[in-house]
């Protein structure tokens, strides 16, 4: 990493034929072969104490989340509660990493949240089609920011993207960067409308090049959200990407992730792919719903040795 | 850092007896006393698991003898009979794959991931494949009346004992043959297991006979005037003597010997997944795969790129107990395998190439070897040449597509070869130059019941495996 390589990629969005040459001349993905390795992370066994360091990790990387037309601040305000005090029954228990809402919700949930070290996201930019005039998304990002949100989740023009509008895309992302002001930016690539995985290569790279402090892989609105291959390829990229420019970028599968099982592969992936650096919830988070209730289902099970039913853990 | 606690496998699944017989007309027989007894031990522990037989000439003669009473029949019986063991056994193997895998992994030191999931469910694979053809080798293209030779005589490794099992008597048996096996003397017991196997589906007695011992067993049983066919997988010295032994005699011959692949990484790979390959490539089953990519050619362009991701990628590798599900790395099959491997890779230090091995700590009993890349080699360092069977990786690097094929095919082997690139037309040019039985496009050491496998030059010849695997087996 040097300066004059973080100048020269910054250069690349000059125009559009050097942002396009630069993002198809990345490495190609291997269907196949990305898919053989994703399982194959899939079949480590994690038990015993490595579980429960596991369980309490994925616990402090969840950003819990409800995004409904039904959302009413009474379930965002007990959703939030819940985000600080995931189990009441165990005071040991970590709170989660964020909450994340619709921007309307937001004051409602930074009213429960002020203090308790719980962040606050907010899916804004025309969530979740992104199909929406650039003023409407930056000033529906202006006021989840200014409602208390310190986590913005956009999401790409994946018809831009698709028509191979990068420079458009890229330009969308840094003005929303921009009005974000102190915020972070994730990024969500809806990787299930990608296509392919050399798009989500691409879409990550040029989302991170445009500034986003996290890539996000779904809305969790379409069929095909977060999957085990879709995330290596992402973490692929961000350690590629810190690798040539020295910056961080986050991770965050979101959607479709529901047991603790599936959230243990995922860890298994970080810690074999790009390693300890990433393993911590200002690196990596869920976006989920239900999987929290799960994680203490089997953390209970763990600590006691039975598992309880579903109605020792509290509804969200 | 997130470490993954321990994970082992029970090892009490399989029971293994403190001493095992000799299987030969469908019966456990104590050797003759031309014969003796030898130790097997878990490679990962130095333990000893049991004591095997040594079969001298006498139970050879029994053996074969054996196998001639039952050929009759058993090529009698109509292909949809036979195909009916052939199916039962390999439900069993299934049903008891549990046992085997653990055994295996006793007996040899792999990893019980990869036994659990590749040599087993392999295994059992190739006896449903050839029970397939069993009723259907008119159809075969090997004219309209193929007959079974008779009595074949199989002696087989101990890198991968199950399967090259699996491989030897699925086809045997479905073409009509009856056998005598000879397992490798350091892993004879899952060979041992499976003629239990053979009880419990009921199959005649004498149509598989199963010989322990070493070198001298199998010399005595390749030899044996009763013997129509010789099928032998192993080193290509010993395969050399074979091959000698068999000359100017009326026994048919199939010979499946080292090699030294080369896996060839364009500058368009997508690298990850070539890392991944390469990996696979030498570092399954600890580099004890005749078809192992030994010799990794990267193009000079992505030279860098590549090994720092490989190193990267080495580093994650966990070696230790084979019996933990979290191991990708076990024990040396031997000490003596182990001391090979030490030779030939100072040899490469001392001959100037760079060697390169992710820290990591090696278990104090059993035999072990760290994960090892040399860079900087040439097509004139041993360790370029010469099979080392071991997770030892020579990396060389070339500039253009002519260059790589040349220094691939400059190799007295040609048991397998890799290509990594993007480009479709570039793997099909490429192959077609590749003098190797196998090669392998973005993808390394995959198998399969359907796909032929085979070599050229010092790795052997005839094709096991497919259709072409039925021939060696037929008159």
């Amino acid at each position: 990493m040097t300066a004059t390589t973080t100048s020269r990629l910054s250069d690349l969005s000059d125009s559009s034929f050097s942002l396009r040459s630069f993002l198809h001349g990345l490495p190609g993905v291997d269907k196949v072969g990305v898919e053989a390795r994703a399982a194959a992370l899939g079949t480590r066994s994690v038990k015993t104490s490595a579980k429960a360091a596991a369980i309490d990790l994925a616990i402090r990387m969840v950003d819990l989340t409800t995004l409904e037309g039904a959302d009413t601040p009474g379930k965002v305000r007990a959703l939030s509660a819940k985000a600080v005090r995931p189990d009441p029954a165990d005071p040991g228990c970590p709170g989660v990493a964020a909450v994340c809402v619709y921007p309307a919700m937001v004051p409602v949930a930074a009213e429960v949240l002020r203090g308790t070290g719980v962040h606050l996201a907010s899916v804004a930019t025309a969530f979740p089609s992104g199909q929406a005039p650039l003023d409407v998304k930056l000033a529906d990002t202006r006021d989840a920011v200014a409602g208390g949100a310190d986590e913005i989740d956009m999401v790409i023009s994946r018809g831009a993207f698709l028509a191979g509008r990068y420079d458009h895309v890229f330009d969308e992302i840094v003005a929303v960067k921009e009005a974000c002001g102190s915020a972070h930016l994730k990024v969500i690539l809806e990787t299930g409308e990608l296509g392919t995985y050399d798009n989500v290569r691409r879409a990550s790279w040029l989302a991170m090049l445009a500034g986003a402090d996290f890539i996000k892989t779904s809305t969790g609105k379409v069929p095909v959200a977060a999957t085990l291959p879709v995330t290596l390829v992402m973490l692929e990229a961000v350690r590629d990407f810190r690798a040539r420019t020295g910056r961080q970028v986050g991770v965050k599968p979101a959607g479709g992730i529901r047991t603790t099982k599936d959230a243990i592969k995922y860890l298994v992936m970080i810690n074999e792919t790009v390693g300890d650096d990433w393993l911590d919830p200002d690196w990596f988070r869920f976006g989920a719903s239900s999987l929290l209730n799960d994680l203490l289902m089997q953390r209970t099970k763990i600590a006691t040795g039975h598992y309880a039913g579903p109605d020792y853990f509290t509804l969200d | 850092m997130f470490e993954y606690a321990p994970a082992p496998e029970s090892r009490s699944v399989v029971d293994i007896a403190p001493s095992y017989g000799l299987f030969i007309d469908g019966e456990f027989v104590s050797p003759a006393s031309s014969g003796g007894v030898f130790k097997t031990v878990n490679p990962a522990t130095e333990e000893v698991l049991a004591e095997v037989s040594t079969a001298g000439p006498e139970d050879v003669d029994r053996a074969v003898a054996a196998a001639r009473r039952a050929a009759g029949p058993w090529s009698a019986l109509p292909g949809a009979e036979r195909a009916k063991y052939l199916f039962r056994i390999a439900r069993i193997v299934q049903e008891r794959s549990r046992e085997l895998a653990v055994l295996e992994s006793l007996d040899n030191g792999k990893p019980i991931r990869e036994s659990r999931d590749v040599d087993l469910p392999l295994a059992a694979a190739h006896f449903f494949y050839y029970a397939g053809w069993a009723d259907k080798l008119r159809h075969a293209g090997f004219g309209d009346n193929p007959r079974p030779l008779g009595v074949a005589a199989q002696v087989i490794p101990w890198n991968f004992p199950m399967l090259m099992l699996a491989w030897k008597i699925a086809p045997a048996l479905a073409t009509g043959n009856t056998v005598v096996l000879k397992p490798a003397e350091t892993t004879p017991l899952s060979a041992l297991f499976f003629a239990d196997v053979c009880r419990q589906a009921e199959l005649p007695p004498g149509v598989v006979n199963i010989v322990t011992g070493a070198g001298e067993t199998g010399r005595t049983l390749v030899e044996h005037a009763g013997v129509d066919k010789v099928a032998f997988t192993g080193s290509t010295e010993v395969g050399r003597q074979i091959a000698r032994s068999v000359a100017g005699t009326r026994k048919r011959l199939t010979l499946e010997l080292g090699g030294k692949a080369a896996n060839i990484v364009f500058d368009d790979a997508p690298i990850d997944q070539a890392v991944e390959g390469i990996v696979n490539g030498i570092f399954f089953n600890q580099g004890h795969v005749c078809c192992a990519g030994s010799r990794l050619l990267i193009q000079e362009s992505v030279y860098d790129e590549v090994i720092e991701a490989l190193k990267r990628r080495m580093a994650t590798l966990r070696v230790g107990d084979p019996l933990d599900k979290n191991t990708d790395i076990g024990a040396i099959n031997s000490a003596e395998q182990l001391a090979r491997i030490r030779t030939l890779s100072d040899i490469g230090a001392e001959e100037g190439a760079e060697r390169w091995s992710p820290p990591c700590e090696l278990p104090a009993q059993g035999f072990w070897f760290a994960p090892t890349i040399f860079t900087g080699v040439t097509q004139a360092h041993r360790i370029a040449r010469e099979e080392i069977f071991g997770p030892v990786l020579s990396v060389l690097t070339f500039r253009t597509p002519a260059e790589a094929i040349e220094k691939a095919n400059n190799t007295p082997y040609g048991l397998s070869a890799g290509i990594w690139t993007e480009k479709g037309s570039q793997i099909l040019a490429v192959a077609d130059k590749l003098r190797a039985g196998v090669v392998w496009a973005n993808t390394f050491n995959k198998f399969d019941p359907t796909s032929p496998f085979g070599g050229y030059k010092e790795s052997g010849y005839g094709r096991e495996g497919g259709r072409h695997g039925l021939e060696a087996y037929l008159a």
